[in-house]
């Protein structure tokens, strides 16, 4: 069996000597007999060196395909990560640490949230944000919670955002006993003339995504706008890519913005580890869930920085806590850090432009061999088109070419173009899907 | 030490990405924001040395002893990294077509297999992202089965006095209200307060065992069929499943639905305070109810994605923090069911050990054989001394080790909690004790020497007091 | 410790000044911010809320832990001292100056302790 205990067989009897036991068996009797498993009981294999796992888990990586071209996004993104990145935050120490909660010892992590909490908040031009939360589904969910009270028992959300974001919200309100409404949408967006109908002084959060799940830029403006005119909060879910570009929800007077930080130097992962980011206006900031690191001085006057706010959590305010989350993404929010710093302030936005004109011109060439976009209006980096021929016929023939084409939705094939995409790359996958058309 | 901020220096910094090599196209100007960020501009040398710089003020398991309570901080193998670094693992997308991921799918399908049997379970989902995450998973399929069920008076949660704080938080966030059951003097469920609280309005029991104590309740039986007996559920929270793991089974136990955190009894890393993964195991009808995507193996032989059609919803995006899964998948693989078995048996005896070592310097909160923990009461000390848990917790701070977890359970007043998990040496253990010991002494002897410290940190301790009455949470140009 | 002879208090540590016209003032005392530590949040009701006798009005934090001040009186929230919310340390600097708010329609019960039971109360509490 593999193992990390470093005792000998000659210190363990020594140290059971010590306790006063004979055995191991004498440590759990405790346990009631009839429980107390013999290892016959345990259909668990027996374990195997660090050689044949490294090989084992080889062989399970070896079963799965990576494209080399991925046209693919819908909440996940396949974003150059620059290779420093990885290089600072796989440090062991980084890795292996606690949650900082002994501040004279982990400065290190929380001077890299509260560096987070600065560039998230540069990024969407909010006051405050923490330090993170799991993913962006359950962000949207604790902004609903930050908004929601007993005077606005109400959640709205856009029937455009991403169907995991929808439904994780609905899944939480469902727990929390609260109700939940869709705000249609009219030709991929928003209908804003529908939701101010809705509007009323009930409404806690109105909840939106910029771009929305069709790729498509809502009227930001004019859906902000109408909630503030209700009295009640706007939650703008973001992609930070994006914002390298597009107006921030500070600009725009969102109340509270979140978003799916996976984009900002997180490998795809089959779906996590992610990093939910959440920032908000200065007036609600205490209302944000989970862990915030604040700056202040040590004893003898220097910078210091600790988890503070700490009586709005779990562990002080137990069943009065307006969230649970102990265990957040620090290690990821110290990579998305790390990543807005190595790219900066001209790199986040040559990423925005190059995902922006890539997804462009590769709606323009598809638009040349049938595949029609099916929504008018700006968008960012994803879009829907139709599909001349069977979806699925065309996305395996794409796939036989190491490329992953978009998805197949209800409304058509929600394509993606991040920066790592190329002009012959783009090239390649509209000359495949010519050459399947005319087969 | 510099911010990253202060470090920049404008027109600073690398070519990280091509040019251009498709025809440009502009958004209108309404959609565009009016400034560019301001981030950081800094060099990749700036950032390199940035990154050093901050993590010689960090304190990993690789720097030391770790004995923080109710955490489990052993090692994190090497091979799990690599193994989730593999560009198979970490280049796929959640979304591609199941037929190219079925290693993926593998991944979770065993670690599906090998933990519902580890913890008596029938299914499990691995959407939850951390231990909290995963109660309230767990909650809301106690939930949804009182209300398939009909039974609408089922509104309460029954939560041990000791229990971590997210035990009570997670039940309030899945609407239910919280009774707390008052401990025994032993650290156990009060039996007749239980048998009192259970009723036609329970929904279910929380329940760490091994408790926030260490103990493990040798009532637990009894606890499990009376709350059974009033009609609810119960619900195990595996934080502290490194003490048993192999030895006994949560299902055993009478446990309905249990939680388990990869990041504690399956060697996967803190990060700093996450990552994590939570998946959560449901026994019979609950299984009905588990969130999102559920692997299942077609006739063919062939894995695919199944929704429960009776299913809560969905609590994240995707299948949670697949890449963690992964790490703790080759832990199990490696360990395997004699090896796991031998871990929790060598945490309790490492924990037991170092018990034995501290008692006659100090009161243990309970008495007797601990699991995989065990809390020192300082109480009697701080009467008459002065010295506080925090003192003693910060002045190991000073001796290169990680201070235990302080002032929890609630229930013990100057508590600290030590766990030293089964891959620290008989020799650690040994040097931790000596300084442990001497530092009690000094409670009596310089106790002045205790409370100032710590004094060889980056920094000693800092005003929390002023972090939280004047906030200041970003960084501001001058 | 101080024990203003001008005040009522209860048994959860909050005080009562009685100013006219069925109008009272309540805070915590001095005993009650010592227990508690440095503060360093408080959170208000709103004006006009209703309040009930022994039940809990308003929240104060310290760095590690949050606890409740209940209304030592039924009444109607009047004033809330929004300074006093921007400046949480003044309860531990000057907790009799220190009020919370201002309750109106307030009768008040006979259970409250005068200056000397209070202190009576408190050294046995200690």
């Amino acid at each position: 069996m593999g193992t990390f205990i470093p005792s000998t067989t000659s210190q363990r009897e020594e140290m059971l000597a010590k306790v006063g036991v004979s055995s191991y068996k004498g440590l759990y009797e405790a346990v009631p007999e009839e429980i107390l498993l013999k290892r016959e009981d345990l259909n668990v294999p027996d374990g195997i060196s660090e050689m044949e796992t490294a090989a084992r888990m080889e062989e399970m990586a070896a079963e799965n395909t990576v494209f080399r071209t991925i046209l693919r996004g819908a909440g996940s993104y396949d974003h150059y990560i620059p290779a420093i990145v990885r290089r600072v935050t796989s440090k062991e120490q980084f890795l292996t640490a606690y949650t900082p909660y002994q501040a004279e010892i982990s400065q290190g992590v929380l001077q890299s949230i509260f560096e987070y909490q600065t560039e998230i908040c540069a990024l969407t031009g909010m006051d405050v944000a923490n330090a993170s939360v799991y993913d962006g589904a359950s962000a949207m969910a604790e902004a609903a919670a930050m908004c929601r009270d007993r005077h606005h028992p109400r959640t709205i959300v856009a029937a455009t955002v991403k169907p995991d974001n929808l439904e994780t919200v609905r899944t939480y309100l469902w727990g929390a006993g609260a109700s939940l409404d869709i705000a249609p949408e009219k030709d991929g967006r928003i209908d804003v003339d529908a939701l101010a109908g809705m509007l009323g002084k009930d409404v806690g959060a109105v909840i939106f995504e910029q771009p929305n799940r069709w790729g498509l830029l809502e009227d930001a403006e004019a859906i902000i706008e109408a909630v503030h005119k209700a009295g009640a909060k706007a939650v703008m879910s973001v992609n930070p890519i994006s914002l390298g570009l597009l107006k921030t929800p500070g600009e725009l007077g969102a109340d509270i913005a979140v978003g799916e930080g996976q984009p900002l130097g997180m490998p795809m992962g089959f779906g996590g580890p992610y990093l939910g980011f959440m920032a908000a206006k200065q007036q609600m900031f205490r209302k944000l869930p989970g862990r915030i690191v604040g700056e202040t001085t040590d004893d003898a006057g220097r910078r210091a920085y600790v988890l503070t706010l700490q009586a709005r959590e779990q562990h002080i305010r137990r069943e009065k806590a307006s969230s649970n989350i102990c265990s957040n993404e620090a290690l990821c929010a110290m990579t998305a850090a790390a990543y807005l710093a190595a790219v900066g302030p001209d790199g986040i936005r040559k990423a925005a432009e190059l995902c922006l004109n890539k997804a462009h011109y590769l709606a323009a060439e598809l638009a040349k061999i049938g595949y029609t976009p099916v929504y008018q209006g700006p968008f960012f980096h994803e879009f829907v088109t139709t599909c001349p021929v069977d979806a699925d016929k065309a996305l395996a023939k794409l796939a036989e070419h190491g490329i992953l084409g978009g998805l197949s939705t209800e409304r058509g094939i929600l394509w993606c173009c991040t920066e790592k995409v190329t002009k012959a790359q783009i090239d390649e996958a509209v000359r495949i899907l010519r050459e399947e058309a005319q087969a | 030490m510099k911010l990253i901020f202060e470090r920049s220096v404008p027109g600073r910094s690398t070519t990280i990405f091509p040019e251009c090599d498709v025809p440009e196209t502009t958004l209108p100007e309404s959609f565009l924001r009016a400034e560019k960020p301001d981030l950081p501009e800094v060099s990749e040398t700036d950032l390199s040395r940035h990154y050093q710089e901050l993590s010689k003020q960090v304190y990993g398991v690789c720097d030391g002893f770790y004995p923080l309570g109710s955490c489990t901080m052993k090692y994190n193998p090497s091979v799990n990294e690599e193994a989730a670094a593999l560009p198979g693992f970490a280049g796929l997308h959640p979304l591609q077509p199941v037929e190219t991921a079925q290693g993926a799918l593998r991944v979770l399908r065993l670690s599906e297999q090998y933990l519902c049997e580890l913890t008596g379970m029938d299914e499990m989902t691995f959407e939850p992202a951390a231990g909290a995450h995963g109660e309230f998973t767990g909650l809301l399929l106690i939930k949804k089965y009182h209300e398939l069920r009909g039974d609408a008076a089922r509104t309460k949660i029954l939560v041990p006095d000791s229990a971590h704080g997210t035990n009570p938080a997670s039940a309030t966030m899945a609407g239910f209200e919280v009774v707390n059951i008052p401990s025994a003097p032993d650290g156990g469920v009060d039996l007749t307060a239980l048998a009192e609280a259970a009723g036609p309005d329970t929904a279910g029991l929380m329940l760490t065992n091994p408790n926030t104590l260490g103990i493990f309740d040798r009532n637990i039986l009894e606890i499990t069929r009376i709350v059974h007996e009033a009609g609810g559920l119960c619900y195990y929270d595996g934080a502290n499943l490194n003490a048993v793991v192999g030895n006994a089974r949560p299902g055993d136990m009478g446990f309905d639905v249990v939680h388990l955190n990869m990041h504690k009894t399956f060697s996967t890393p803190h990060g700093g305070g996450g990552p994590g993964a939570g998946a959560v195991g449901a026994k019979g009808d609950m299984a009905k109810y588990l969130p999102g995507e559920h692997v299942v193996e077609k006739a063919d032989g062939t894995l695919a994605f199944e929704k429960k059609e009776q299913s809560i919803g969905r609590i994240r995006s995707y299948y949670g923090n697949f890449l963690v899964q992964v790490k703790a998948l080759a832990y199990i693989l490696m360990l395997g069911g004699d090896g796991l078995r031998d871990a929790s048996q060598n945490a309790v005896l490492n924990a037991n050990y170092l018990r034995v070592l501290l008692a006659p310097y100090c009161k243990v909160a309970a008495e007797g054989i601990c699991m995989h923990e065990f809390v020192l009461d300082l109480a009697e000390i701080k009467e008459r001394t002065g010295i506080s848990a925090m003192d003693i917790a910060k002045s190991m701070l000073d001796h290169g080790m990680h201070a235990p977890t302080m002032y929890f359970p609630l229930i013990v007043h100057e508590a600290l909690m030590f766990e030293p998990t089964e891959t620290e040496s008989k020799e650690t253990l040994d040097e931790a004790a000596a300084i442990i010991i001497e530092l009690l002494k000094m409670a009596d002897t310089d106790p002045e020497a205790l409370h100032s410290a710590p004094c060889h940190t980056p920094i000693s301790r800092p005003d929390e007091v002023k972090a939280a009455r004047t906030p200041v949470l970003t960084w501001k140009r001058a | 410790m101080t024990f203003p002879k001008n005040l009522k208090y209860t048994e959860t540590h909050e005080w009562v000044e009685e100013i006219g016209d069925g109008r009272v003032r309540v805070g915590i005392t001095d005993y009650a911010q010592d227990q508690l530590g440095d503060l360093v949040y408080v959170t208000m009701p709103e004006e006009g809320d209703e309040v009930t006798e022994g039940q809990s009005f308003a929240e104060v934090e310290s760095v590690k832990a949050v606890s409740e001040v209940n209304s030592p009186v039924t009444g109607t929230i009047a004033v809330v001292n929004e300074e006093l919310a921007e400046t949480p340390e003044a309860i531990n600097d000057t907790p009799y100056e220190a009020w919370f708010v201002e309750l109106s329609d307030v009768e008040m019960p006979d259970n409250l302790m005068d200056a000397d039971e209070y202190q009576d109360f408190v050294e046995a509490e200690a």
